[in-house]
């Protein structure tokens, strides 16, 4: 068996520096070796290609010209990132603090509160548990064009609307409050909303994770003395559902910063009053479809993208986990 | 008691050994002040829904009532009939936007579970070259939103000629990072010996495919497919960016052009709410009948 093996690798040491062609061949033969694999990933990849790679690499490019969408576009350099970053008052003013706030409270706040849920979810009983996780999740299929629908009459500004009439009645309030309209209110109006719609597939995500952890782990621990479920949570739940709570943050740093435009939808007008909700997504839309400074829009969304990777670097760094750990 | 037969299901059941001293029957102390703390949040999250749901059945004179009330009195379908016949005479009746929303759905849905697939298998189990490459970018796209750059999206459709279609509302879904990375952790549990016994036995790869594999990930297909449904059922982008034929845009996009005036043209509430309880119901449905697979699936959702 070890003979056989070692006169079989005799030809192939003795081909590898006689030239790169065959080499060459001999990776061509690997690869049509593998046909099938090919074949099956051709349709995704070229899909992939086609709305992923092309449209952000194009987008790169684009951020470094002028383009109006009718003319060809006009290399500029650096010049939209460095208008962006030193001139453009309202992405300084308002677009940028405001997406950072908007996404502080709910990226992690919605993150935070969703591995509570999962967590208090699967300490329930079986019928109760997919009774509740079902009423945390369903608001999230509402999200998009149906959201704006349902929250619009609740939180309408005059005393018809739900929320005001509710609170006329308690007597918290003594006059209606414009909660989408007026500056000051529009911000946590779409902060909440979006909370509320923000349990979806990352919540899903860490309900199983949490009902998957090893059992055996949880009475080993006990023995360790582990005494209270803090302890249990913090020692135990956490470390062995690290994959999921790293995939669930990331596709909460992905829907937050895309669920900007809510504002815009809420209080009915674009841009927001005030700019109270304009964050970065808003500008993009702006200068995309109101302005047509194409290049620019697209300088944007490339300066989003990353803060989008930086984000997900850093949760990479907390919920990562090296190796086989 | 009706729990007793659910045992079947493995996470249920891994669920509730840890606490050996409550069986699962029982409620303790600090289950019971869950559940109060619990139904609370799930009022404040369910209120709207049943708001949404009373709504679209109020009559005019309810609508607009002082004080307003969220539970309807006199049931009516009257605002599904104004959705249906206000329209009904316009350019492109509502029955149109619905019929090319359930066109695009069904088609998006299908293509993307046959794509997804077909991708997951070979980016799990087989070892050609470049195959760590192009899972490593698959990860990284799922790190980025790639919805945020339109501009060269609607370059990319426009140059494939597939403005007005019905593939240019299908196709920007078919890049889908999400599904192809859940399937493809999804057919990491499915042994290796049990592929390689089939080749043994002269099954080749579409064979090993299609009656190894697809059956043993049919959680992460339901999965996939309601996903898939929620994204395609919803959404408006692909009508607002690549269709300028009316008659080519979808229910959502309909809708929107209801909401963009909603604050001030207050009259078509119940008309909205009716097309919106229209949207939302069979998202709630579907997930209903695929919760427990999707959980399963979700299982193995982590990334490493």
């Amino acid at each position: 068996m070890l003979k056989s093996e070692a006169t079989a690798a005799v030809p192939l040491k003795k081909s590898r520096p006689l030239n790169l062609n065959l080499r060459f061949k001999q990776f061509l033969k690997q690869l049509w070796s593998y046909r099938m694999s090919y074949f099956f990933l051709a349709p995704f990849v070229i899909t992939f290609t086609l709305f992923v790679i092309i449209p952000v690499s194009l987008a790169i490019l684009l951020s470094f010209t002028y383009f109006n969408a009718l003319e060809f576009p006009k290399w500029v350099g650096w010049n939209n990132y460095l208008y962006l970053l030193s001139q453009d008052l309202i992405f300084l003013k308002y677009s940028l603090p405001n997406t950072i706030k908007f996404a502080l409270i709910v990226g992690p706040g919605g993150y935070i509160a969703s591995f509570i849920l999962a967590w208090l979810i699967a300490q329930l009983p079986n019928t109760a548990r997919t009774f509740y996780a079902l009423a945390f999740y369903s608001p999230s299929l509402a999200a998009g064009a149906a959201m704006t629908a349902v929250w619009v009459p609740l939180l309408a500004g005059d005393r018809i609307g739900y929320l005001n009439s509710f609170l006329l009645n308690l007597g918290i309030i003594d006059q209606p409050v414009l909660w989408v309209t007026d500056p000051a209110f529009l911000m946590g109006s779409m902060i909440v909303v979006t909370l509320w719609a923000s349990m979806g597939v990352g919540f899903l995500a860490q309900l199983a994770g949490v009902l998957n952890v090893n059992k055996e782990l949880y009475e080993a621990g006990a023995i360790d003395g582990i005494s209270s479920r803090l302890q249990q949570i913090w020692y135990i739940t956490i470390p062995s559902m690290k994959p999921q709570m790293l995939f669930s943050a990331v596709m909460a740093i992905v829907n937050t910063f895309k669920a900007g435009l809510i504002g815009g939808d809420l209080s009915g007008t674009f841009p927001t009053p005030q700019y109270a909700g304009h964050v970065m997504m808003s500008h993009i839309k702006d200068y995309a479809d109101v302005r047509f400074e194409m290049g620019y829009a697209s300088a944007v969304s490339v300066f989003l993208l990353v803060m989008m990777f930086v984000a997900n670097k850093l949760s990479t760094r907390l919920f990562g986990t090296r190796g086989d750990e | 008691m009706a729990v007793a037969s659910m045992p079947k299901q493995s996470w249920i059941k891994k669920l509730t050994k840890p606490f050996k001293r409550n069986p699962m029957n029982k409620t303790d102390g600090f289950q019971k002040f869950l559940f109060v703390l619990l139904t609370l949040l799930g009022i404040f999250m369910i209120i709207p829904l049943v708001f949404l749901f009373n709504h679209a059945l109020k009559p005019y004179s309810e609508l607009f009532n002082y004080p307003p009330n969220i539970i309807v009195r006199n049931p009516t379908f009257q605002n599904f009939i104004e959705l249906f016949s206000a329209t009904s005479s316009s350019v492109v009746p509502v029955t149109r936007y619905l019929f090319n929303s359930i066109v695009v759905t069904i088609l998006t849905v299908i293509t993307v579970v046959i794509v997804s697939a077909m991708a997951a298998y070979p980016l799990s189990k087989h070892n050609f070259p470049g195959r760590n490459a192009l899972f490593g970018l698959i990860v990284l796209s799922l790190m980025f939103a790639p919805e945020t750059v339109q501009i060269p999206n609607y370059l990319v459709v426009s140059n494939l000629g597939i403005m007005n279609t019905y593939l240019g509302h299908i196709m920007p879904h078919l890049a889908a990072t999400v599904s192809v990375f859940l399937m493809k952790q999804f057919v990491d549990q499915v042994p290796n010996e049990l592929l390689e016994a089939a080749k043994m036995d002269g099954a080749r790869e579409f064979t090993v495919f299609l009656r190894i594999v697809i059956p043993m990930i049919m959680p992460a297909v339901a999965t996939v497919a309601i996903l898939t449904f929620q994204a395609a059922w919803g959404n408006t982008e692909t009508s607002r960016l690549f269709m300028q034929d009316e008659a080519m845009k979808t229910f959502p996009f309909f809708l929107t052009t209801f909401t963009n005036g909603a604050v001030n043209a207050v009259a078509r509430q119940g008309a909205m709410a009716a097309a919106t309880l229209i949207l939302f119901l069979p998202n709630f449905f579907f997930f209903l009948f695929f919760q427990r697979k999707v959980i399963a699936t979700m299982a193995h959702s982590g990334i490493k």
